[in-house]
């Protein structure tokens, strides 16, 4: 199998707390795999691990084959690793399509010269970034939203600017954690679809961290099922949901029975 | 039409039986309604000078006239035309200076080598406003860029030294003196190189540092390159590299040379007293050119795809990086681009001063450069301008203006029993000794009643009203902490 991701061991210790203990973990090329697990298990931490935001304890992260493990989080982006945030964290006060030229920033190559002096070929840059940037919001069905401070978009668009922000950094394989959290029902279903497209017609990889069972089951390849740092069940969405150890994780024993 | 209104004063007008009157003015045309608040402007400032006993003089009306079209004026030209007119009045400056009124309170209108220290902050604040406004490290330190610029002019265009015999297009040098003589013009580059290099030795170490940390660690760099000033003489260092309290001077003066000064420009600034133009105004025109470019450099990295990185980071440190932008590297290039600006302008303040001396460069320094930034409003060049013009001007004449004209109308001054040491005495107040607490004054207003500035950026203003995100990247408390709490 064509592995994009392979996670080997990998481990976080905060203090004596072991917050994710020795997992294994990889995403087949093309694939759209779901972590989940109930709130505290680690998936956060894990996701911070591979981006590169904080150093695992112990453990190797191979993208493609080559070992991103403790790389600084722009230098794993720039690798091929795109992803959204938990808490949107946009760049408020900058404008949709500036947040997504930022994202094209590992991309581009004008320096400082040539942000000054502006010479055709910095000109060109400029100009394709911005018309790839408009392409990209009008994928996320973000259009005509170009000038508009990314503060006063609405909460959907908000979530859909975090992944063209992350699109523009041209991933291989993009994370996004909880990214229906907050919509509503319908804003929910057209996400996935989204979700599905993204996979389809960009050729992407997508790591999904989710809560909302819906989600995950609709659009996911295969489930990985995290509790206290461990990797307690792997599968297909069928096979996780029957698994009696994710029914305890998730509502208590006795309700397997 | 009428259109509701809020406030105080019209609520006012409203209870006294003025709505009629205000609905007629809903109905007047734009271009009356744009036009009565300059009028009245003009009506008072007027009024006002003719009251002062100055004739409604043809320099006044000139500018009135300016003000005026510049408030009629479509939005799109403003942008243009303002800062075109204002920089018209600035070159033209030093040649209608005699000719100008006094206006009452303030006095007489700033002297040249006022104008050319305005010219030469201003320069600083703009590249101070690249790592504060644009890149939001705050920069306690700055005025150790400014005197590495400075020592940087008198090294390479000096006698100082004399070890060597250097000669490189250079001006005015005494003749028989050996030193390193280098054209001012490449001096210039030299010394804002040399001060950018100290940016990214300074940056690399420190940069990894936050917010205040951040604050406190260039606070102690901009104490220490001026103690190195003060003691990197033979006695202190083994080698004389900065002559230590004296100083070095003198520094060769600016000039075109002769063959470009045969086609008119002058060939040497300093020689040029006594003809149409002298020193200072050639040095402020060189200032005014130099902020030209400086302006120019600062908004075209603004928008270019640097400015953008930066703005992300003072946004959100640990989003930037999530989407590749290398931290590290961006805040360095910040650093280095306004100690860049910062040793340009030292260069330029050293060959005005014609010497460079190590107590010019004390850490007060830093925060007037750091208060004309927030004062102006952050981020925003022409602002940022604004406050530099505003606190120099206050620093070098306004101040002891306006407090001579207090004790000459208002308070009951005796100004031979005064006692020039102390700040209030025999009724008199003596400006300068109180010049810090006014500026303290000033800033504690701001931050209370308009802490985006005067003029702030739009961005600013809008992350002065919803603050911005600043959670470190490389630490435990991050989002998570509550997930990693043990059940």
């Amino acid at each position: 199998m064509d592995l994009l991701l392979d996670v080997r061991g990998l481990r976080k210790e905060f203090g004596g707390l072991v917050a994710v203990s020795d997992v294994d973990f990889t995403i087949p090329r093309g694939s759209i795999r779901s972590l989940i697990g109930p709130n505290g298990a680690g998936k956060t931490t894990f996701f911070n691990m591979i981006t590169g935001v904080y150093k695992p304890t112990a453990g190797r992260v191979l993208l493609d084959g080559e070992d991103i493990t403790a790389l600084p989080p722009h230098t794993v982006t720039q690798r091929g690793i795109g992803r959204t945030f938990q808490n949107i964290r946009l760049f408020q006060e900058m404008t949709a399509i500036e947040n997504v030229l930022v994202g094209m920033h590992c991309r581009l190559k004008t320096g400082i010269v040539g942000g000054v002096i502006r010479p055709p070929r910095a000109r060109r840059e400029e100009r394709e970034a911005h018309k790839r940037a408009r392409e990209l919001l009008e994928y996320c069905s973000l259009s005509g939203t170009d000038d508009d401070y990314a503060r006063n978009l609405s909460y959907g668009d908000q979530r859909r600017l975090e992944v063209a922000r992350a699109l523009a950094t041209q991933p291989k394989l993009i994370f996004l954690d909880e990214p229906v959290a907050g919509m509503n029902p319908q804003e929910t279903s057209e996400f996935t679809g989204f979700v599905g497209r993204l996979r389809d017609e960009l050729d992407l990889t997508v790591l999904l961290i989710e809560h909302d069972m819906k989600v995950v089951m609709g659009v996911s390849d295969e489930v990985t099922v995290l509790e206290f740092g461990t990797k307690i069940a792997e599968g297909t969405p069928h096979e996780v949901q029957t698994n009696p150890r994710v029914i305890e994780a998730y509502l208590g024993s006795g309700a397997a029975a | 039409m009428t259109t509701h209104r809020h406030g105080v004063i019209w609520r006012a007008l409203e209870a006294i039986g003025l709505s009629g009157a205000l609905a007629r003015w809903d109905e007047s045309p734009y271009w009356f309604r744009r036009a009565v608040a300059p009028v009245l402007i003009a009506a008072i400032v007027i009024g006002l000078a003719w009251l002062a006993g100055v004739p409604p003089s043809l320099a006044l009306l000139i500018m009135l006239a300016i003000t005026y079209a510049l408030y009629v004026m479509p939005r799109r030209w403003r942008r243009v035309v303002m800062p075109a007119t204002a920089l018209a009045l600035a070159i033209a400056y030093p040649l209608y200076l005699d000719k100008l009124f006094a206006i009452p309170v303030f006095k007489s209108f700033p002297t040249m080598d006022t104008m050319v220290v305005m010219a030469i902050f201003t320069l600083m604040a703009i590249g101070l406003n690249i790592v504060v406004g644009y890149a939001g490290l705050l920069d306690l330190g700055y005025v150790a860029f400014y005197a590495l610029g400075a020592y940087g002019a008198a090294w390479f265009a000096s006698n100082h030294f004399s070890q060597v015999d250097i000669d490189v297009a250079s001006i005015g040098r005494i003749e028989g003196v050996a030193g390193i003589h280098i054209s001012i013009w490449a001096v210039l580059l030299i010394a804002a190189f040399i001060a950018a290099f100290a940016g990214v030795l300074i940056g690399l170490p420190t940069l990894r540092l936050r917010g205040d940390y951040l604050a406190i660690v260039t606070l102690g760099f901009g104490e220490i390159l001026p103690q190195i000033a003060r003691n990197g003489d033979e006695e202190g260092l083994g080698f004389n590299l900065t002559n230590g309290p004296p100083g070095i001077n003198p520094i060769d003066p600016p000039g075109f040379g002769s063959f470009l000064g045969d086609i008119g420009l002058p060939a040497n600034f300093l020689l040029e007293q006594g003809t149409y133009v002298n020193f200072p105004n050639l040095i402020y025109w060189g200032a005014i050119g130099l902020v030209l470019i400086t302006v120019f450099c600062s908004l075209r990295l603004r928008d270019s795809r640097l400015g953008r990185a930066w703005i992300a980071i003072r946004e959100d440190e640990t989003a930037a990086a999530a989407m590749g932008v290398p931290l590290m590297r961006t805040k360095t290039w910040a650093y280095a681009c306004g100690a860049f600006f910062g040793g340009a302008a030292g260069a330029w303040f050293a060959t005005f001063n014609q010497g460079v001396f190590p107590d010019n460069f004390f850490f007060n320094l830093s925060v007037f450069i750091l208060c004309m930034v927030i004062l102006g409003g952050m981020g925003n060049v022409w602002g940022v301008i604004v406050g530099a013009c505003f606190l120099v001007y206050l620093d070098k004449e306004g101040l002891s203006n306006i407090a001579s004209w207090f004790n000459e109308n208002v308070l009951p001054c005796d100004p031979v029993a005064a006692n020039p040491s102390n700040a209030v005495s025999a009724g008199c107040v003596n400006a300068p000794l109180l010049a810090f607490g006014i500026y303290g004054t000033i800033i504690v207003l701001v931050m209370l009643f308009r802490p985006q500035g005067m003029f702030p950026e739009e961005r600013r203003k809008l992350e002065f009203e919803h603050g911005v995100r600043d959670e470190p990247l490389y630490d435990i408390q991050h989002d998570e902490h509550l997930e990693t709490e043990p059940h």
